[in-house]
């Protein structure tokens, strides 16, 4: 018998909004934190910016093609659709094209770097944008399905099957792979650049640290025992812990010193249904966790105390999360179209 | 079941009018929506539906199974799809001439969020009449396509003499006894015949004549695809089948493309149906033995190198 209280609820201060499709990507839009606009980038291949629904704007970025990625860096939004476009959505709607796929393919990933870099890829084609608008590409050996920008310098890392490759756009320098044999879905870089974390197709992390050579066994970090695949990764804004979907709680993996070998993960916010979106506090280690039955827990990593934002829905699984820069205000998406907009209490 | 988008898979070798086939469908009038995954863009060219173009990667599971591949291109677009529900009613994956249906298939097996939301519905093989044999004799990967079919498509039988299609659709029963056939000129047959025919035309079984598969009857090279159905008159013990077969499938799953079969469990009011690709199975109770109907339980193995009496004495051990 569960002798905890139940979780105290936030859901009074959740307005909720109507996205109508499936939500992609949640995001806060604009240069002033304070002002930032709230943005919803939805399957249809539209985005839905602001909060109340009177100040809503719908931005249409791919039209009936669909957009099939999103991500968000330095208050802007970049999508990529079903008709091989990469757009740039800013908090007043503007809709710009960076680039645009020769053969008009499905866009499989999109990142951007925070300073004002971006890549994407359609199957094994990666393209790298500097912020100058210059173009680079490369063939990976098979599709790039995640793409992460090293924290410094313009380097990108790109999972496809069977490892990740490195790669500089702008300089000379041969790219350098990191083999592991499978397929590698998601990528991403720490904070501080000393790991690379990729989800895989067997419901399993994976891991390099940089330090190390990649041939070398210990450069190799195996995180396994996710009943499904991990598709969601988020980093304590001091890089120090790694919060991951994929099992009925979220799984923290320790990344302080020489990472999380040998350590065991965390857990928080177990429950009976699966978590599919995380998302780390901008300042504490408090995470927004969605899950697979419409629920979102605030989750304090320090006590494992848990607060409600929104109760069980049936049919209406979190699919998108996002802090504004404060960590004082949280926009969410699921796969029914329902969103919402929780603002913490003073 | 109810829920998942149905997907149809086209095969076929080079020629054999897979994209008429695939034409004919999205062509012909209908009220339904389809999402087409294909290789090469440009011969189809439909206005309402959603054309994605698909690169076969085949991807190896990293669970030491060497049989167990996967599409990786297929989880993705699938996966892609699946977020823009409510655009269409069915997917239709269609393949190269040279492709392996096997990946194709075990995606929706091992998979686990492609499984959760869509279903295969049937591997549709189109085969050329005139040009079969041939290929069953120097393309391997022709056999495969016809060993795996739900259903075949014999397309191009005005090219042929009535005693030449006799003989290809008797070597094609050899391979393939299980799957359903419709002889055709232009793959012109009703859309209902190759789309949505939910659990794999299985009812074929039930038709196929037990003794149609007799030894003897042609010779075999070490390599060659065959297959083999047996029935046992009655039910069988689910206790005693579920180890067996799951056992089988292990062992001999890289040797196994297909097995199939309808039983009749002891007790069970409702038909157990099972499916497998390779080392990979599915089973489901589905609709009541009807009244006046005989409950009888067949199977069908389609392979290579699979040892005839030993799979007919295990099978038969079975019963209840």
């Amino acid at each position: 018998m569960n002798l905890s209280p139940p979780p105290v609820s936030l859901t009074q201060h959740v307005a909720s909004l109507e996205a109508g499709e499936h939500v992609i990507a949640a995001a806060w839009l604009g240069s002033t934190p304070a002002l930032a606009t709230p943005a919803l980038a939805l399957s249809g291949g539209a985005v839905m910016l602001g909060g109340a629904s009177a100040a809503q704007v719908r931005a249409e970025v791919h039209g009936d093609a669909g957009l099939l990625v999103a991500t968000a860096s330095n208050g802007q939004l970049f999508t990529g659709g079903g008709d091989g476009r990469i757009c740039s959505v800013a908090a007043d709607g503007l809709v710009t094209e960076l680039a645009r796929d020769a053969k008009g393919g499905w866009i499989d990933a999109v990142a951007a770097s925070g300073n004002g870099a971006i890549a994407f890829s359609v199957g094994k084609r990666v393209t790298a944008r500097d912020d100058k608008g210059n173009l680079k590409t490369f063939e990976a050996p098979s599709t790039a399905q995640g793409l992460s920008f090293a924290p410094k310098g313009y380097r990108l890392a790109m999972a496809h099957y069977n490892g990740v490759t490195l790669w500089f756009p702008n300089t000379e320098t041969a790219p350098q792979f990191l083999e592991w044999k499978g397929a590698h879905l998601d990528a991403s870089f720490s904070a501080d650049g000393r790991f690379v974390v990729t989800s895989m197709q067997e419901n399993a992390l994976h891991g390099w640290r940089l330090a190390y050579k990649p041939t070398d066994k210990v450069a190799h970090m195996r995180m396994s025992g996710y009943p499904a695949k991990t598709r969601s990764f988020s980093w304590s804004h001091d890089g120090s812990w790694l919060a991951t979907s994929g099992a009925e709680a979220v799984i923290i993996w320790p990344f302080q010193g020489d990472g999380p070998m040998g350590k065991p993960p965390r857990e928080c916010g177990v429950r009976r249904s699966k978590v599919t979106q995380v998302a780390f506090h901008p300042g504490a280690y408090v995470i927004a966790a969605g899950y697979e039955d419409g629920c979102i827990l605030l989750l304090r990593l320090t006590d494992g105390s848990e607060l409600l934002a929104r109760p069980a829905v049936k049919d209406s699984a979190v699919t998108a999360i996002a802090w504004d820069k404060a960590g004082k205000r949280l926009i969410f998406g699921c796969e029914d179209g329902q969103a919402g907009l929780l603002t913490l209490p003073a | 079941m109810s829920g998942k988008i149905p997907v149809t898979v086209l095969t076929g070798y080079l020629g054999a009018g897979k994209t008429t086939l695939l034409n004919r469908i999205l062509s012909e009038p209908h009220d339904k929506k389809y999402a087409v995954i294909v290789n090469e863009f440009g011969e189809i060219g439909i206005d309402n539906d959603l054309v994605v173009g698909a690169d076969e990667e085949v991807f190896e599971m990293n669970n030491g199974c060497i049989c167990c591949t996967v599409r990786g291109d297929l989880i993705r677009i699938i996966d892609g799809l699946m977020k823009r529900k409510g655009k269409f009613d069915a997917i239709i994956v269609e393949t190269t001439g040279l492709a392996d249906p096997a990946p194709v298939a075990q995606t929706f097996f091992m998979d686990q969020d492609v499984g959760e939301r869509a279903r295969l519905d049937a591997v549709v093989t189109v085969a050329d009449a005139r040009w079969l044999l041939e290929r069953l004799v120097d393309a391997p990967e022709a056999k495969n396509q016809i060993a795996f079919a739900d259903v075949i498509v014999l397309n191009k039988i005005d090219l042929v003499t009535p005693a030449e299609l006799e003989a290809v659709e008797a070597r094609i029963r050899l391979l393939n006894p299980a799957a359903k056939l419709h002889r055709t000129t232009k793959c012109a047959l009703p859309i209902a015949d190759v789309m949505d025919r939910n659990a794999f035309d299985l009812d074929r079984i039930l038709e196929i004549e037990p003794d149609f598969l007799e030894e003897g009857h042609h010779h075999h090279h070490a390599d060659d695809i065959r297959s083999m159905s047996f029935e046992i008159k009655g039910d069988v013990d689910p206790d005693k089948f579920m180890p067996w077969i799951q056992d089988l499938t292990q062992v001999q799953g890289p040797d196994i493309l297909r097995c199939k079969g309808i039983l009749a469990f002891k007790n069970e009011p409702k038909r157990f149906v099972f499916q497998g690709v390779h080392m990979l199975l599915d089973g489901d109770l589905q609709r009541n033995w009807h009244d006046g109907e005989t409950r009888v339980s067949r199977a069908v193995f389609i392979g290579r190198n699979l040892d005839r009496d030993a799979i007919r004495k295990g099978f038969f051990a079975t019963a209840a």
